[in-house]
């Protein structure tokens, strides 16, 4: 019988109340006495010296409060780079100073170089246009393509960055030498050269900030779109604006979404606090969908060459991948780890390969800033590494499913330390393979592609065999490797006089539900009900110093500090038992809610001891503390390690080159599940936005800058009709071994196994249906790029 | 400044708009409705569905002053009487058929207007009648499970083919 | 977007005496027009609904054919028309989605003319007459180019008559983000012959592809168009698909297109 309650129970979702009321508060839902309105004014070109910014016609129309430009803020901090990568010869990045508002130069389209605040949003919109009309900005000419950014050192995103390279990175440099020599004398290389697509998140709810300033107090308070309110506390305060922390308050209401483009600290969220505090009043901004398209944060945009060296058999030998990596015309916050700690240290993938080096070269471009963006360095390394395995088996004519069986790293051989330095502490991947397999029914493929023939399709199907690194991340590596934060969480447990309980927690919700799950484990190790306990996220005045929602780390660090808090819990109950009781606390024992002296029937229950604890009348004071409430920080040994073989099969039209996929098998290994609804609603999405990736979504600007994809009339999102059923398992458990709840996360398994997947389905069809010499096409495989494949 | 008046969720109201302000906007901020979402500004997302006399409309790319008069139905008045879940939310909350809510108060409108005219749907008529909504998180299966299960079908078994 | 007078007459003759106002412009459905005014790309002084018109609403047939008021929204047409011209009815059921067919409409596609438009195929497909507040217009007349018709300033779209086929069907391969047409053949067999009609193609808007009108009118059957190749130099190239891709649509949907029509 399933669970109905506790850990690993499919609890419902307590948040959905509020969201399928439309009573859900959101950001732009908030409506603050006296608010003001800004309006960004955001450069048309891509790149432009700005000769004139003339506001003095906006500050005459009716309505305006304040006009702000990149002057105003020249002074101030910049948004910073939250990782310092060196290059391979030992130099540090190159890392331009990136401004609340561009000043000097414009460097994307939807670069903010100005500001209106005004009573109305019209009001400010109309304003805006002025500005925009009135200003002069010289246009430069653009560097759009990474090859180009390199080649051409006389134009230049930054002036003072000679060859647009933020970084010529290796990993690991010491392996070089060796991978050379392995791949020299290798009996067969594959080699395959290929783009992941650069990605728009598009998070349904625009980013939205609103910025309040008290002038009794000096205080700050900051309501946005954030998928991590002290992060984004910590970088506007300290980084930025020079506000103490101490007098910043950031909220992160519900959020609808963020997939990573809500983690960074955007200019927005300092202009509308700087206009607070200018004006005394209240200033919300919220994007329209066309400036997110502008001005979130991007994801993916590598160009990759892959090698695969093996034998005749298929025994892998060696990996070496050259990555051009696109940041963008700034340093978003993730984005110079992106690329390499999250993408290079994956590159072993599952497999027991000997040799593996990988160079980036991270690159400068007039285009919108580009970082983390679910599941971050992770989908890259997985395609290129699945897709060139897949290649490979094709030109030496051997089994994709045994090929990868017999690469796989064996279950004798964890924890085991890939040639690119992570250590993997568990897995089966031999587990998740047979699974896959046998809830595909492969050996009934044949009969169903003889179904598709009969009704004129090609049919296909493609594997994808993966490890991902997740639970972001271990302080102690992370600093070695160049990270300027910690990556622990933190997370407070308050037992009220009444029993019930306050969780707060540092991660945020903006989709995944924690507010149920979190509860859900509180409630378990505590033996009380799940109503008894409410969580509370994303309010830096309630919640402790916590990192926030990304890198599917929620449950394996976050959830690990609150099991840490929870247990302080129990301990102290059991000081407060062994004082009721007069008993000794060690002969005091814990279980389904309530704590009693062993070998008696002596008991207090939990609510019993929680009410004592506030009314401490004949409390020992020199050894027991009134008050029952615990924190704990986690920071994580190690990373964790998520793998599962995922198995698509796909129809493709040949008259259109429309690919439909069919069927989607996932065969995961997330450890131990707290709810199995919620996990599979995470794995849902992932493959939704993966088989997005490899279908549909792409991002294009033309040679001058301009972005081609800027709304939904021409970036194409997967819709319901897009997507079939998916077919999801997660019965392959091989627990973590080093965090307390034996969990790995489960947020981007779907967005980072899934591409290769299609895409291996798709020239699996191609060449079963006789179109033999296609080896490769580029995500994503849209029905223009099949037919032209098939007719070339 | 024109004063519009409706009936929203039954009850009468009415509001300040300008020309060019959207039913969305009139809701918003005009009655403080804040649970019909804008998602986009070209008509394409679907968060801002809300029925005006019945038929689901983009709330987004209607002018207030155009529906005047009209008998509109919001998010906000899909509960119960007694303030329960209707049928539509609580198969929604049932199969998990939302994550971060935004585009839900769409998805739940058009859902219930699509049962309103196909009371047992397939799966394929519910996908193509969910075509204007986009999801971004739930990659659309539980969402379309939880819609046939709102007609009564049973979706225990439900797999791709 | 910039403001304006909204005005919503209940005559056609209000309608034309308040389109003859400086800056005036017509609002139908507003599928198309308000996220162009979003974008401050049009930026009208006045705004002459004409979803109030009763005169402009509804199906019916009548003389030369199936009348169909310029105001009515897709979705009445998907339902009304079913009985009496179904491949227009399913043409109508397929724009945009059903949000978006409740609100736009046939008289304010045909006024718009956007080349990847899903009813102007239809309406030159059938040779049909587009009504106004001053004459009729031949669909072979009435589109002049992208976004571009006979419609000239203050003149208003009542509404479309459609002589109804022996046979017909529209098929549609859809643009991934927008749902417009990438290209959409509308195949229609009349008694003096077939007319096939393409959108989402061209630059140049909508238009018929006479070789397989020549070759469908000999013989209505998908074979019949094996032989031909629709120009690719005229199609449009993008960022969704080729002028050789384009062209390979026209002809695999014509083909489709005579099939599902039997």
């Amino acid at each position: 019988m399933p669970k109905d309650h506790g850990i690993g129970a499919s609890s419902k979702r307590r948040e959905d109340i509020r969201f399928l009321t439309g009573k859900g508060v959101y950001t732009d839902d908030m409506n603050i006495a006296g608010q003001a309105h800004a309006v960004m004014v955001r450069s048309n070109v891509a790149h432009g010296k700005i000769v004139r910014v003339d506001t003095t016609a906006a500050e005459a129309m009716p309505g305006v409060l304040a006009v702000f430009t990149g002057e105003d803020f020249a002074a101030v901090g910049g948004n910073p780079a939250g990782w310092l990568i060196n290059s391979r010869d030992g130099t540090p990045m190159r890392e331009p100073k990136r401004p609340v508002l561009a000043h000097g130069k414009v460097r994307h389209v939807g670069d903010a170089y100005a500001a209106v605040v005004a009573d109305t949003y019209q009001q400010a919109r109309d304003a805006a246009q002025v500005i925009a009309d009135a200003s002069e900005i010289e246009e430069l000419p653009a560097i759009v393509n990474m090859v180009d950014a390199v080649a051409n050192a006389s134009n230049r995103v930054h002036d003072e960055i000679p060859d647009n390279l933020c970084y010529d990175w290796g990993w690991i440099e010491d392996n070089r030498a060796k991978v050379d020599a392995a791949i020299k004398s290798a009996p067969h290389v594959t080699t395959l050269e290929l783009v992941n697509n650069r990605l728009i998140p598009n998070a349904m709810e625009p980013r939205a900030s609103i910025g309040e300033y008290f002038p009794g107090t000096q205080d700050y308070k900051l309501t946005t779109t954030s998928q991590n309110p002290h992060l984004t506390r910590l970088l506007v305060a300290a980084f930025v604006l020079g506000i103490p922390e101490n007098k910043l308050q950031v909220v992160a209401p519900d959020v609808g979404g963020g997939f990573g483009s809500k983690i960074y600290h955007y200019g927005e969220e300092a202009l509308v606090l700087a206009a607070a505090k200018n004006l005394h009043r209240p200033v919300r901004w919220t994007a329209e969908r066309s400036e997110s398209f502008l001005s979130d944060a991007h994801g993916r945009d590598h160009v990759t060459k892959i090698e695969l060296a093996c034998d005749l058999e298929g025994n892998f030998i060696a990996f070496r991948t050259e990555t051009l990596a696109n940041v963008g015309a700034y340093l978003s916050n993730f984005a110079t780890v992106t690329p390499t700690f999250l993408h290079g240290t994956l590159m072993a993938g599952p497999y027991k390969v000997p040799n593996v080096y990988v160079n980036v070269k991270t690159v400068f471009t007039n285009t919108a800033p580009v970082d983390a963006y679910r599941g971050a360095g992770r989908p890259e390394a997985t395609y290129s590494l699945e897709r060139v395995v897949d290649k490979m088996c094709r030109e030496l004519g051997l089994d994709p499913f045994e090929v990868r069986r017999k690469n796989f790293v064996t279950t004798d051989m964890f924890p085991y330390t890939t040639p690119v330095a992570l250590v993997y502490d568990t897995g089966n991947y031999q587990a998740t393979l047979d699974k896959v397999m046998e809830m595909a029914d492969v050996g009934a493929f044949e009969a169903r592609r003889a179904a598709s023939a009969a009704k004129g399709k090609l049919r296909g199907m493609g594997l994808s065999t993966w490890v991902e690194a997740c639970g972001i991340a271990p302080s102690h590596l992370v600093g070695i490797l160049g990270a300027r934060v910690g990556l622990y969480d933190a997370a407070t447990v308050r037992v009220n006089a009444t029993g019930n309980l306050s969780v707060m927690v540092g991660a945020h919700s903006h989709g995944q539900g924690h507010e149920t799950v979190f509860a859900q484990i509180v409630a378990d190790k505590l033996g009380i009900p799940e109503s008894s306990v409410e969580i509370v996220h994303g309010d830096t005045a309630k919640i402790p110093f916590g990192m926030g929602s990304y890198g599917s780390r929620s449950l394996a660090v976050c959830g690990s500090a609150m099991t840490k808090a929870v247990d302080k819990i129990i301990a102290k109950g059991k000081k407060i038992a062994a004082h009721m009781l007069e008993a000794a606390e060690g002969d005091i024992t814990f279980a389904d809610g309530k704590f009693s002296v062993a070998g008696t029937d002596k008991a207090k229950t939990f609510g019993e001891i929680a009410f004592s604890a506030y009314v401490p009348h004949n409390y020992p004071l020199e050894t027991l503390e009134p008050g029952l409430e615990e924190t704990a920080f986690y920071d994580p040994a190690n990373f964790t390690y998520p793998a599962g073989a995922y198995l698509c099969e796909v129809e493709v039209d040949e008259g259109t080159g429309k690919v439909d996929v069919v069927a989607f098998h996932c065969a995961d290994d997330f450890g131990n599940i707290m709810n199995p609804m919620i996990v599979e609603g995470q794995v849902h999405g992932g493959v939704g936005q993966g088989i997005g990736q490899a279908l549909c979504e792409f991002t294009t600007y033309d040679e001058n800058g301009q972005l081609l994809t800027g709304s939904y009339m021409d970036y194409a999102m997967p819709r319901a009709e897009d997507l079939p059923f998916y077919n999801v398992d997660y019965s392959c458990q091989t627990p973590c071994t080093h965090n307390p709840l034996g969990v790995k996360g489960c947020g981007e398994a779907g967005a980072i196994g899934s591409p290769p997947a299609v895409v291996n389905a798709v020239i699996d069809a191609l060449q079963r249906g006789g179109h033999t010499s296609v080896t490769h096409i580029d995500m994503p495989v849209s029905p223009s790029r099949v037919w032209t494949a098939m007719n070339a | 400044m024109t004063k519009v008046s409706m009936t929203v969720n039954g009850r009468a109201v009415s509001a300040e708009t300008e020309g060019r302000t959207l039913l969305s906007a009139y809701l918003r901020d005009g009655l403080r409705l804040t649970g019909t979402h804008v998602g986009c500004d070209t008509s394409q997302c679907g968060a801002c569905v809300v029925h005006v006399d019945g038929q689901p409309v983009k709330s987004c790319t209607v002018f207030a002053q155009d529906v005047a008069g009209a008998d509109v139905r919001t998010i906000e008045g899909m509960a119960n009487a007694d303030g329960s879940l209707g049928v539509i939310q609580q198969a929604f909350q049932d199969h998990h058929g939302l994550q971060c809510g935004f585009c839900t108060p769409g998805m739940v409108m058009s859902a219930a207007a699509l049962l309103a005219e196909n009371p047992r749907p397939s799966e394929h008529e519910v996908r193509h009648y969910l075509e204007g909504n986009i999801c971004r998180c739930t990659g659309y299966h539980n969402i379309v499970k939880a819609v046939m299960a709102a007609s009564g079908q049973d979706v225990s078994a439900l797999a791709a083919e | 977007m910039h403001n304006f007078d909204f005005v919503k007459p209940t005559s056609i003759a209000d309608a034309v005496q308040a389109m003859g106002g400086d800056g005036a412009q017509a609002l139908s459905g507003g599928q198309t027009l308000i996220p162009t005014m979003k974008q401050r790309l049009a930026a009208p002084t006045v705004l002459v609904s004409l979803t109030g018109i009763s005169e402009m609403q509804g199906v019916c047939m009548g003389e030369g054919g199936l009348h169909i008021g310029a105001a009515t929204p897709h979705a009445v047409v998907a339902r009304e028309a079913e009985a009496h011209y179904p491949a227009l009815a399913a043409l109508a059921g397929g724009i945009g989605d059903p949000a978006v067919r409740n609100k736009g409409t046939i008289g304010g596609s045909l006024a718009n003319n956007d080349p990847a438009a899903c009813y102007p195929s239809a309406v030159l497909a059938s040779g049909a007459t587009v009504v106004t507040n001053t004459r009729r217009i031949a669909a072979d007349d009435w589109f002049q180019g992208m976004f571009s018709t006979a419609l000239t300033e203050g003149e208003i779209i009542t509404s479309v008559i459609f002589p109804v086929p022996a046979k017909a069907a529209y098929v549609k391969f859809n643009q991934p983000a927008s749902r417009f047409a990438l290209t959409a053949v509308f195949v229609a067999k009349y008694p003096d012959g077939v007319r096939v009609a393409v959108t989402g193609a061209s630059a140049g808007g909508v238009f018929r592809w006479t070789e397989a009108e020549a070759a469908l009118s000999a013989n209505f059957a998908a074979s019949a168009i094996a032989g031909l190749t629709a120009d690719a130099s005229d199609m449009i190239g993008d960022l969704h698909g080729s002028q050789a891709y384009r062209a390979n649509l026209v002809k695999v949907l014509t083909g489709r297109a005579v099939t599902a029509a039997g």
